[in-house]
């Protein structure tokens, strides 16, 4: 499955990259890309543990840049 | 600006204020009443301008985050204090926030402007459900409904016009000012604006499959395929960061203890973490292709990523499909050579034994014939030689050689390019009328250009050789390859592919329809004439919305233009960076440089990178 979700208050173009790796060295993440551009985050990963890694990238996000919400 | 960002603004103009009237009061010795005064004034506007840096630099170190930007500037402007250099350190923070609050600003800008040129995104329908019309959202209306688009109002489904006429204006989906004029019985597009009158129209698909539906998942979609270069500087900036600050700290420690002065080397290690911030490199790259991408939208170039662009940059191939790309793909007479009767009378006998036949070519000469086609009987269309018929009593055969051959009319060997149609008026030969496509406006420019800037460029076609070869001369391409099968064309890609030199990429234009294989095995497939072609979006990396042949010089000329500012970018904002460095390191720098070459350099950058929005 593959989804995108909205980020809302993602001030820094690094912080963005630096969200994007994190998420990509996730367990079950098979592609996840962070845009500042667009302020999206889209992940790929398997349909079962789907929610669980979405649960996980969510706390990268907030790790790098407190102020950042994802809306899911 | 938005409410955070006049806040911040405000914080910065009172800041500045207070750090202004700081620097007239005289520094006094240490410790007197005067000195903490002063301090007292650069506290405050340092505090005014950066807690908000200070705050997060703090939890950010909670997280475990460190190198991270705000807990760099806080270390620089701290040191910078403790060391007594409080103006300097009060001028890092609010110069920081400076160049923070541009790059909001700038990329708040963008990001509008993008959404503006593509704000196609239909609000509702007014749908006619029991003759009641209600305003209802443009998902909700069911295929075979009829909806009613009133005049200044966006088409908000797919669908043929069942009632009415009326000009549509294509700009934000094909970059065509010009209108298109639809009435009953036209297919429109949703996303189109009706401009003058009240249309009824029959929706042939759901909201999810409609053209602007297609469009926006594949603007939307666009900012998940990074540029290689884009991946790259945010590598880069990974290892950066750390190898400035650990130059900062060596910087520190290791030449005072063989020389002295402390305070000397721990300045210039705090200059250097006031340049760590690999901030303008980051945020300009994206940035330029993001407007290059945003910029081409607007003209009806879809682009479905960054890397795309990228690719078609180092382009040095490009392979075109003929039919529909490189020619109009719409058949038309282009000569009418009688023998013993006058070219009207061919014209017109031919058109009335080809009318009951439902091929292009027939149909293109029933077309330039005109009104006034007398009737036909017996009308018999004999496969693979052409058709018979009597008209006004006489027996009219038109089709091939072979045809002419057959009825022993013999005929004469025509001299230009193209479909030929032989006719004969009982049994003597008549004349001859040739049919071909016409070449598309700008096409021999276009290829020209690519030309210039030294790609070769190839033709595949499955027409017959002579009328290829033609064409391709006509347009001045560089190899034509004709007579070939539909799967023929994706095994000659491959093999262009396998040619192509190193490090450049293929490109193929097609027009999407039976050629999705090729644009799929290219390295940057183009579709053109994508409006209205699902095949076409689907298939390409970039989608041409209307048939114009000149727009694949200027999506070249947009990926030229993008990289050029990315390159531009990356030499600038790295060599005064390394430049501020080295002074720094050697004792001729001071935070003031590095101020400048964080901030301004960013400022600078972004402006740069704005540019490739546009044209």
């Amino acid at each position: 499955m593959k989804k995108s979700f909205k980020l809302i208050d993602l001030d820094c173009a690094n912080c963005a990259a630096k969200m994007e790796s994190a998420i990509n060295k996730l367990e079950g993440v098979k592609s996840a890309t962070v845009s500042f551009m667009s302020q999206k985050l889209t992940i790929e990963a398997d349909d079962e543990i789907f929610d669980e890694v979405v649960k996980k990238a969510v706390d990268c996000i907030k790790k790098v840049e407190p102020d950042c919400t994802v809306k899911i | 600006m938005n409410k955070k960002q006049k806040n911040s603004l405000l914080r910065i103009i009172i800041a500045a204020i207070i750090f202004a009237a700081g620097l007239f009061i005289p520094e006094g010795e240490q410790f007197a009443a005067i000195w903490f005064v002063r301090l007292g004034v650069f506290l405050a506007a340092y505090f005014t301008v950066g807690w908000d840096i200070l705050w997060r630099a703090i939890r950010n170190i909670a997280h475990g985050q460190v190198f991270d930007e705000n807990f760099l500037m806080t270390i620089a402007s701290v040191g910078a204090m403790v060391i007594g250099e409080y103006s300097e350190g009060v001028a890092v923070m609010i110069f920081y926030q400076v160049g923070e609050l541009f790059q909001s600003v700038a990329v708040g800008k963008s990001r509008k402007n993008i959404a503006d040129m593509i704000d196609i995104n239909p609000e509702f329908a007014n749908v006619e459900r029991g003759g009641v019309i209600s305003e209802v959202e443009p998902d909700e209306v069911e295929t075979g409904e009829i909806i009613v688009v009133k005049p200044g109002e966006k088409i908000p489904l797919d669908g043929e016009v069942i009632f009415g006429a009326s000009g549509l204006n294509t700009s934000a989906l094909t970059g065509e000012s010009a209108p298109r004029e639809v009435a009953a019985g036209d297919e429109v597009i949703s996303g189109c604006i009706n401009i003058n009158g009240l249309l009824k129209i029959r929706v042939s698909r759901p909201y999810s499959d409609s053209t602007v539906a297609k469009i926006l998942e594949l603007v939307e979609n666009s900012s998940e395929s990074k540029a290689k270069t884009e991946n790259f500087i945010t590598r880069f900036a990974r290892v950066y960061t750390p190898i400035v600050v650990i130059g900062a700290l060596l910087l520190a420690v290791i030449p005072p203890l063989f020389v002295g002065g402390w305070g000397e080397w721990i300045y210039r290690a705090l200059t250097f973490l006031v340049v760590s911030c690999p901030c303008a490199l980051v945020i300009s790259v994206p940035l330029s292709y993001f407007g290059g991408i945003g910029g081409a939208s607007r003209r009806g170039i879809m682009i479905k990523g960054a890397n795309y662009l990228e690719a078609l940059y180092s382009a040095k191939t490009f392979v075109f499909d003929k039919t529909g790309t490189l020619t109009e793909g719409s058949f038309e007479v282009s000569e009418t050579v009688p023998s013993g009767i006058s070219e009207n009378e061919l014209l017109t006998y031919c058109a009335a034994a080809e009318r009951f036949s439902n091929h292009p070519i027939a149909r293109s000469i029933v077309e330039a014939a005109g009104e006034n086609i007398p009737d036909a009987e017996n009308a018999e269309e004999i496969a693979g030689y052409g058709v018979t018929a009597e008209v006004s009593g006489r027996k009219i055969s038109a089709g091939n050689i072979r045809l002419m051959e057959k009825i022993g009319a013999g005929h004469i060997e025509p001299g230009s390019i193209g479909t030929v149609v032989h006719t004969a008026i009982d049994g003597k030969y008549a004349g001859y009328i040739v049919i071909s496509d016409k070449i598309k406006k700008g096409a021999a420019d276009t290829v020209s250009a690519l030309k210039k800037a030294g790609a070769k460029t190839v033709m595949l076609t499955g027409d017959r050789k002579a009328t290829a070869e033609a064409v391709s001369k006509e347009i001045g391409i560089d190899e034509c390859i004709a007579e070939l099968l539909p799967d023929g064309k994706v095994s000659k890609v491959e093999e262009l592919y396998a040619a192509k030199p190193a490090k450049s990429t293929l490109v193929y234009v097609g027009d999407g329809m039976n050629d999705a294989p090729s644009l799929a095995r290219a390295d940057v497939g183009i579709a053109m004439g994508g409006l209205g072609s699902d095949a076409a979006i689907e298939a390409a990396d970039i989608v041409l919305m209307n048939d114009n042949v000149n727009h694949i010089r200027t999506t070249v000329n947009i990926a030229r233009k993008t990289h050029r500012i990315v390159m531009e970018n990356i030499i600038f904002a790295l060599g005064v960076k390394v430049l501020v460095l080295a002074l720094t390191a050697f004792g001729f720098g001071n935070m003031w440089a590095a101020v400048f070459a964080d901030v301004g350099v960013s400022v600078i950058a972004i402006i740069n990178a704005m540019r490739a929005m546009k044209n």
